[in-house]
């Protein structure tokens, strides 16, 4: 039975951090990193890039295999866990081999999200979550004229913008009322419908998918108002979910994902989790949420490495902090906090000028979030700025100004 | 072993928000500048926005295709624009506003340091920004031999090891030295237990005699032919200006080619701490007490390397181990000097048990000492004259630097302002010397032919009221 003093499962931000992390503080230590994906470790995030043409599939990858020969960690790829006994501290991998463990990080990520549309198990369709599932929509998209997307999120939309660029005719279908829901505001969100639309891209908003249907060549979606969308390329895109079906039954607490403390500790004794399958602190609510993006995955990794090797001197995590950089056409969107927040207790600013749209929100004088399309700031900052509280008091009215001359002053100012 | 890296120091206080930095990178870079001058929250103060090249870059960990990584040649954060698909997501990562969208293109842009050679610094008119190369003396001499065992008996902090271990690594094993008694010897360089602690071969001469005996071991050398070997003393302060001070006049005025290192930490502090010729005024020493009646040293310390210049040495140096590129270039003329002349060098050195320092803050007293012009940085030949290595210019005050120091905490207002004045006395002598020299030398190329002083005249001597070599 092969071992590992600290068995990694997963390959992407959350458990490259966490080898790094370990290594630290523990160069010798033995050290496995296990994954479902056939491929060397890339980020889910730069798929889109690859579906488009722009980064070939062999320059994503993160990190080769003399890398983990010279950290000293084996590296097992292209076998997915299928079950934890975390009595016998051991990891059963789809060929059938167990792992035995002293420490071990789940960061299994996230996969797509199906949702239970009538006939859509009936139909081939796409999800982009993979290296192969990139390599093969663009294969698939050179050989189709009409593509129906099924969410308005980050993939969808970067999708729906590469298959615009490559000539088909797109249709985006998304239930909420706006894109990339729980980002951005309404404004921010129609200039972007805006410039979809300019390209050519049907938006179909606030409307469900109530059937799938196959068609003599392609498929058929009928929307919740009647109206059939024809494509013969469809791609689900209506979010991700937390791959934890191998935890069943291990005793390690799951909810919407693996619940894990300050310091990325699950409900079991010398597991820990970390990256888009961990639910953590979420800084501005205080409770526990699935955050599902790079910089929370990086940090959770670090902090989850480092308690791994046995680090005394660790705070606990403050939380995850929502930050998304988008470009839609070329033109750059950014949100950072609470940047779509309104009401009691929030003072927002906004600046809606023909060339920019920028939206801050404060409570009680201090950040809370930012927003901006065609604007970008410095998101760090931002991010900092919130996360540490920072009395905007005295600056405000220059801050609202101009938050980039601002925000360095004050980080120039606490990092000399 | 790791590896240090060079970077770009910004010196707020120097900064007047000209933004010259900014128009050359701007011109460099042939785009938008990579570095940001802000205002600051006073009125005339300025803040900046810079990579950092961190040594874990947060801007490499959330890139999601690789773009972005720490070279470990050069420290830079170097960025693949073939790689990078502009998503900005690095801007997130950086806590610094040091890699953001060039609002014009919109791709990201940070500081490369211009391979070595930043623009922003050389463009920069009052020194605010400063290209720092400390980290590259680390690479060039971390990896040689030390030439002392581990293990040294010195006091937490000491200065005076740091000293002997720096320069003993740039001189490495051809070199005969001597360690006349004091804290080097007494650390345990000289042996203990049947074994010396140095890897040169070392000798223990009397407080009195290291200069002679060094003078004999250089002529041997020349007898028979071997002119490779740097003969050197690493002496203290007691052992050069007191004791030994008729041994090292006698070889400086005779020329003996040696290298004599006198390291400063202003009393015997081997013995207990007692004062001596390089006791500063006002110092609480253990024959300098502080009570009722006594207030620590009443007078004034010789300054040794300016009697050392009076003797035409062929080098002469002052430096502090807060300014290491310094000390290692002086480091290097003196051993070059040591074949042809006497060579001294200076070297202050805060003692941390004697002067009552705590050990993390040694460094910054050497710093402050020289801030302040209690210490002045300078070199000396006789062909060149005397010349700062470091402004002695807009000092801060001397009683910031007191303050720092327990051997002064006794010190009134009367006794800081006679320091002060003290200091202001020897900057302005040291002034004098300095700027004599150079502004003969510039009337002398600068007189045009039909000026009224006549054609090829000789310039007037130089006239020293106070100093006469």
């Amino acid at each position: 039975m092969p071992e590992a003093k600290y068995l990694l499962v997963g390959s992407s931000h959350a458990a490259l951090e966490a080898l790094r992390a370990i290594r630290r503080l523990d160069p010798d230590g033995s050290m496995a990193m296990v994954t479902r994906d056939g491929a060397l470790p890339y980020s889910p995030t730069v798929l889109p890039y690859v579906m488009s043409g722009r980064s070939r599939p062999d320059a994503v990858i993160l990190r080769d295999r003399a890398f983990f020969d010279e950290v000293g960690c084996r590296f097992v790829s292209g076998v997915a866990a299928t079950g934890l006994d975390t009595a016998a501290r051991s990891v059963r991998l789809a060929d059938g081999t167990q792992w035995r463990y002293g420490r071990l990080l789940v960061a299994t990520g996230a996969a797509p999200a199906i949702p239970p549309i009538p006939g859509l198990d009936t139909v081939a369709f796409h999800v982009l979550r993979t290296l192969d599932d990139a390599v093969g929509l663009r294969a698939r998209m050179g050989l189709a004229r009409r593509a129906v997307v099924l969410g308005a999120g980050l993939v969808g939309l970067h999708a729906a913008e590469t298959l615009a660029e490559a000539g088909l005719s797109v249709s985006v279908i998304e239930m909420r009322g706006q894109v990339l829901p729980g980002y951005i505001d309404a404004k921010a969100s129609a200039r972007i419908e805006a410039a979809f639309a300019g390209h050519g891209v049907k938006l179909l908003l606030g409307r469900t998918a109530t059937r799938v249907a196959a068609q003599d060549v392609g498929i058929a979606v009928t929307t919740d108002d009647g109206r059939t969308v024809e494509g013969d390329l469809l791609l689900v895109a209506t979010g991700v979910r937390p791959v934890t079906d191998w935890l069943a039954g291990s005793g390690v607490q799951v909810e919407r994902g693996v619940l894990v403390d300050g310091f990325l500790r699950t409900s079991a004794a010398d597991v820990w989790a970390a990256g888009d399958v961990a639910q953590g602190l979420d800084f501005a609510s205080g409770t526990r949420q699935v955050l599902g993006i790079i910089p929370t995955a990086v940090e959770q990794g670090r902090i989850a490495g480092f308690d791994m090797a046995g680090d005394a001197g660790q705070k606990p995590w403050v939380g995850g902090l929502p930050v998304n950089t988008y470009r839609f056409f070329g033109r750059p969107a950014v949100s950072v906090g609470q940047a779509a927040a309104g009401g009691d207790g929030f003072e927002v600013v906004e600046q809606d000028l023909p060339h920019l749209y920028r939206r801050i929100v404060l409570a009680g004088d201090r950040l809370v979030g930012i927003a901006s399309v065609d604007d970008p700031f410095d998101a760090g900052i931002m991010g900092d700025l919130i996360r540490r509280r920072v009395d905007l008091a005295a600056v405000k009215d220059a801050f609202l100004a101009d938050p980039t001359a601002i925000g360095r002053r004050l980080m120039s100012e606490q990092w000399r | 072993m790791s590896i240090a890296y060079d970077t770009i120091a910004f010196r707020s206080a120097k900064c007047d928000g000209c933004g010259e930095c900014m128009k050359a990178c701007a011109a460099v870079k042939q785009g938008t500048s990579r570095i940001s001058i802000v205002p600051g929250a006073r009125d005339g103060a300025f803040e900046m926005a810079l990579c950092r090249q961190c040594g874990d870059p947060k801007c490499v960990m959330v890139c999601p295709a690789g773009a972005l990584s720490k070279n470990a040649g050069n420290g830079i954060v170097d960025w693949a624009a073939d790689r990078c698909v502009d998503c900005l997501l690095c801007t997130s990562g950086c806590a610094y506003g040091a890699i953001s969208a060039d609002p014009i293109g919109g791709r990201v842009i940070k500081c490369d340091q211009c391979g070595g050679d930043p623009a922003c610094v050389g463009a920069c008119p009052t020194d605010a920004l400063e290209w720092g190369s400390a980290g590259s003396i680390y690479n060039r001499f971390g990896d040689k031999e030390d030439m002392f065992v581990p293990g040294l008996a010195g006091c937490q902090g000491c200065n005076s090891e740091l000293i002997m271990r720096h320069v003993m690594r740039r001189i490495g094993r051809n070199s005969v030295l001597a360690t006349p008694p004091g804290c080097i010897p007494g650390m345990g360089s000289v042996g203990y237990n049947g074994k010396t602690g140095t890897k040169v071969p070392v000798f223990h001469p009397l407080l009195t005699n290291t200069a002679s005996m060094l003078a004999g071991v250089r002529r041997y050398y020349d007898k028979i032919g071997r002119k490779d070997i740097v003969v050197m003393a690493l002496a203290g302060d007691g052992g050069t200006v007191d004791c030994g001070f008729h041994a090292v006049s006698g070889a400086a005025e005779r020329g003996e080619k040696i290298l004599y290192i006198c390291v400063d930490n202003e009393g015997y502090m081997n013995t207990g701490m007692q004062r001596s010729g390089a006791t500063p005024y006002g110092s609480w020493t253990s024959t300098t007490p502080v009570g009722d009646k006594l207030k620590g040293k009443t007078q004034d310390a010789k300054n040794m390397p300016m009697i050392m210049v009076a003797h035409r040495a062929a080098y002469v140096a002052t430096a502090s181990t807060a300014y290491m590129e310094e000390l290692y270039d002086k480091l290097d003329r003196a051993i070059e000097a040591s074949f042809h002349g006497f060579s001294y060098l200076h070297i202050y050195s805060p003692c941390p048990t004697g002067w009552r320092v705590p050990a993390n803050k040694v460094i910054e007293a050497c710093r402050l000492s020289v801030e302040s012009n209690f210490v002045t940085l300078w070199e000396y030949t006789p062909e060149a004259g005397l010349r700062f290595t470091r402004s002695p210019d807009r000092p801060v005050p001397v009683v910031d630097y007191a303050r720092t120091i327990g051997k002064y905490r006794h010190l009134d207002a009367d006794q800081l302002a006679h320091i002060q004045a003290k200091v202001d006395e020897q900057v302005a002598l040291l002034k004098r010397l300095a700027g004599e020299v150079s502004a003969v030398s510039a009337a002398r190329a600068a007189a045009p032919e039909d000026s009224s002083t006549s054609a090829g005249a000789v310039p007037p001597p130089l006239r020293h009221e106070t100093f006469r070599p």
